[in-house]
């Protein structure tokens, strides 16, 4: 997808005047946040698991190379193939490849954000293959021409009336607001989809190292019908997903549905070994797992290695104050929300990307929900620093954060300083107390007053108490 | 090309060589396969862990009919099926399912073959159920397609009360045991009947897979 990314401040702005998605995002902060409070509330293992997933997922990291190494021996003992690809290049032009063997003319998928990293619909379309994207989320915004704002709900962005419109459109019935009749409606016309599709398509929430296994974590069984009814099964996937044993991939399912959903579990929860066994009457012939990498093995040993750890479950986002206020198509990319604050410019260049870490408050909420601990916020200042390395901060900010290092280094000036400052601001208050307007801090002060300093600095306050002996 | 390039990246980020101790420590955890925390809940003695299978699967909204004898499951078929006006069974050929007596199916009929598009109802065995989170465990092989567990509008499932274990980490190991190590080509976890909340995060019930899901706990 086209990177708007650098536009950030701009589709901020519409987007806050944007009534129906404003309307939209409260569904996201009344919905996700309280059900998830309410799963956690009823494991009291929950805090304990969030640490040992922590443990396990550096520790697969650690040993990356040869869990991959594993994973792929145990895909072929079963009749698999892996593909590893470097660049989203080399996966499209390797499931095209897969595609054209099998003459394929359509192809069913199931949700899956790695194919949105590596802009798979499109090149399909272009070469002549139907990608039907079979989820109710992703279908929906495919017959909009959309993508999605959420990484596990993708059509969060969109009020009933918006899908009521966009089926009366697309199916020519009678127009429904009834959520029912819609759901009922996408259901009947994906039925004969998924029985005559000649490839099918879904992500992976776990690779098995143990077992050369995938998994897939869904509610509708859109990802089943996909994976069952064509020849072949082609899992899209990234490295990072690997994990040890059936037992490592039981850690993560009890706290991916509980962080993303609120769901106890997920309704299907789907381990998928190579193709159709001897005897077996149903399920694909062939099954590839096309394993990206896209940046990631980068991040291994940087500062970023943090990030690897991620499950997408969305927690971030659906706690996120930025997220909330602005949706996610704001962030311009495929992962919006601090995970992609973070992973983002690291996919598409910190010189694209530099607004993203910077659209934070730095709450903290984002890390204090992440099922295995990743300091978002952290990870995000790392992302100023090279922004700053690279000479793309702006020049006021550099000015600003220059000055201010360098009377950092310099704690008697620094003292005398920010007295002088602290008597100015109190002196431009006035009686009010606050300020209304401060020259050069404009976006600042257009939209707030400044409370005036209310007495003296620390470093006053603690010298004079030092003296009286306090 | 591209593998030796991801794995060599990879490498040069974990500091260089692969070392013995590495592929010792990775070869061990894989063959040890040791279970990481267990939550409490799951861990009961055989008539709780019942009773929280129960309680979970009917939370997930799974519809629970408890038979005493599997010789019973036709006529309370036939009950449930006269109910919702189906006709047709599509059946999975367990010799337990198929060695039954089903004359008590009146004016309707069973068939043994796949699942197909249209097909109202469908008959399959549990492999377990898993306290925990009431959920059921399934897997494919020549009696038991796939297809079945998620074309038709409504699955029946037969589960046997000694096949529920309390978590997870019981089923992964019975699995094991049953298939000799060798993962089937697919494993279902199926927790209730299908549903999204895409339309405005209101939950809606039969997305793409079956409406209903039916457990005759036997």
């Amino acid at each position: 997808m086209q990177i708007r990314t650098p536009e950030f401040k701009e589709s901020a702005r519409i987007a806050l005047h944007d009534v129906g998605l404003q309307k939209a995002l409260g569904n996201v902060k009344n919905g996700f946040p309280g059900k998830r409070a309410a799963a956690m509330a009823r494991l009291p293992e929950f805090d304990a698991l969030r640490d040992q997933a922590r443990d396990v997922k550096n520790h697969v990291i650690a040993h990356l190379d040869l869990y991959l190494e594993q994973f792929e021996a145990k895909v072929l003992e079963n009749g698999g193939h892996v593909h590893w690809c470097r660049t989203s290049e080399d996966a499209r032009q390797t499931i095209l490849k897969i595609c054209r063997e099998q003459n394929a003319r359509t192809v069913t998928k199931g949700k899956s954000m790695v194919t949105e990293e590596i802009n798979l619909n499109e090149f399909l379309e272009q070469n002549g293959i139907q990608p039907i994207e079979t989820d109710l989320g992703e279908y929906i915004i495919q017959l909009r021409g959309e993508h999605p704002s959420h990484i596990i709900a993708p059509a969060i962005h969109l009020n009933l009336e918006d899908v009521a419109d966009t089926f009366h459109a697309h199916h020519h019935t009678p127009r429904s607001v009834d959520p029912k009749v819609l759901m009922q409606e996408a259901r009947e016309r994906l039925r004969e989809k998924f029985a005559a599709a000649d490839v099918g398509i879904t992500g992976a929430n776990f690779l098995v190292a143990e077992t050369g296994s995938s998994i897939i974590v869904t509610n509708e069984g859109n990802g089943d019908l996909t994976q069952i009814l064509p020849n072949t099964h082609i899992v899209v996937t990234s490295i990072e997903k690997v994990v040890p044993t059936l037992e490592d991939m039981t850690l993560f399912l009890r706290l991916l549905a509980r962080s993303a959903t609120g769901q106890e579990c997920s309704v299907y929860n789907t381990l998928s070994t190579g193709g159709r066994r001897p005897g077996d009457q149903d399920g694909p012939e062939n099954f590839h797992v096309v394993l990206v990498d896209n940046g990631r093995s980068d991040m291994v040993g940087n500062d970023f290695q943090d990030m690897l750890r991620c499950i997408r479950c969305a927690a971030c986002m659906n706690h996120c104050p930025v997220y909330g206020a602005v949706g996610g198509h704001s962030y311009g990319w495929v992962y919006p929300g601090p995970m992609g604050s973070v992973l983002t410019p690291q996919m598409i260049g910190i010189e694209q990307g530099a607004l993203l870490p910077n659209a934070s408050t730095f709450c903290g909420k984002c890390e204090s929900v992440c099922p295995v601990h990743i300091p978002l916020p952290k990870l995000m200042r790392h992302w100023r620093e090279k922004e700053f390395e690279k000479h793309l901060t702006p020049r006021t900010a550099r000015w600003g954060l220059g000055g201010w290092a360098f009377m950092a280094r310099r704690p008697a000036l620094y003292r005398k300083f920010s007295a002088l400052s602290n008597a100015a601001l109190r002196l431009m208050a006035g009686k009010k107390g606050y300020i209304r307007k401060i020259p050069m801090v404009g976006a600042w002060t257009d939209w707030r007053d400044m409370p005036a300093p209310s007495g003296k600095t620390f470093m006053q306050q603690w010298q004079e108490k030092q003296r009286s002996g306090h | 090309m591209s593998k030796a390039e991801i794995l060599g990246n990879i490498r040069r980020g974990l500091g260089g060589k692969i070392t013995d101790e590495a592929r010792a420590t990775v070869k061990n955890r894989i063959q040890a396969h040791a279970p990481n925390l267990i939550p409490a809940r799951g861990q009961l003695p055989a008539a709780e862990r019942l009773a929280l299978f129960i309680n979970m699967a009917r939370e997930s909204a799974a519809e629970l009919i408890e038979l005493n004898d599997l010789a019973d499951l036709p006529a309370a078929l036939d009950q449930h099926m006269q109910s919702l006006g189906i006709t047709e069974l599509i059946m999975a050929q367990d010799k337990c399912l198929t060695s039954l007596d089903w004359s008590p199916l009146q004016n309707k009929q069973t068939t043994q073959r796949v699942s197909q598009v249209g097909d109202l109802a469908s008959l399959t065995t549990a492999f377990l159920g898993i306290a925990e989170t009431g959920t059921l465990m399934l897997y494919s092989r020549a009696e038991s397609p796939t297809t079945l567990n998620f074309l038709p509008d409504t699955h029946y499932v037969v589960l046997r009360r000694e096949d529920i274990v309390g978590v997870y980490e019981d089923a992964w190991n019975q699995l094991r045991e049953e298939t000799g190590g060798q993962m089937p080509r697919t494993v279902n976890l199926i927790t209730g009947p299908s549903r999204s909340a895409d339309i405005e995060q209101t939950l809606q019930m039969g997305a793409h897979g079956p409406r209903q899901l039916v457990i005759y706990l036997i």
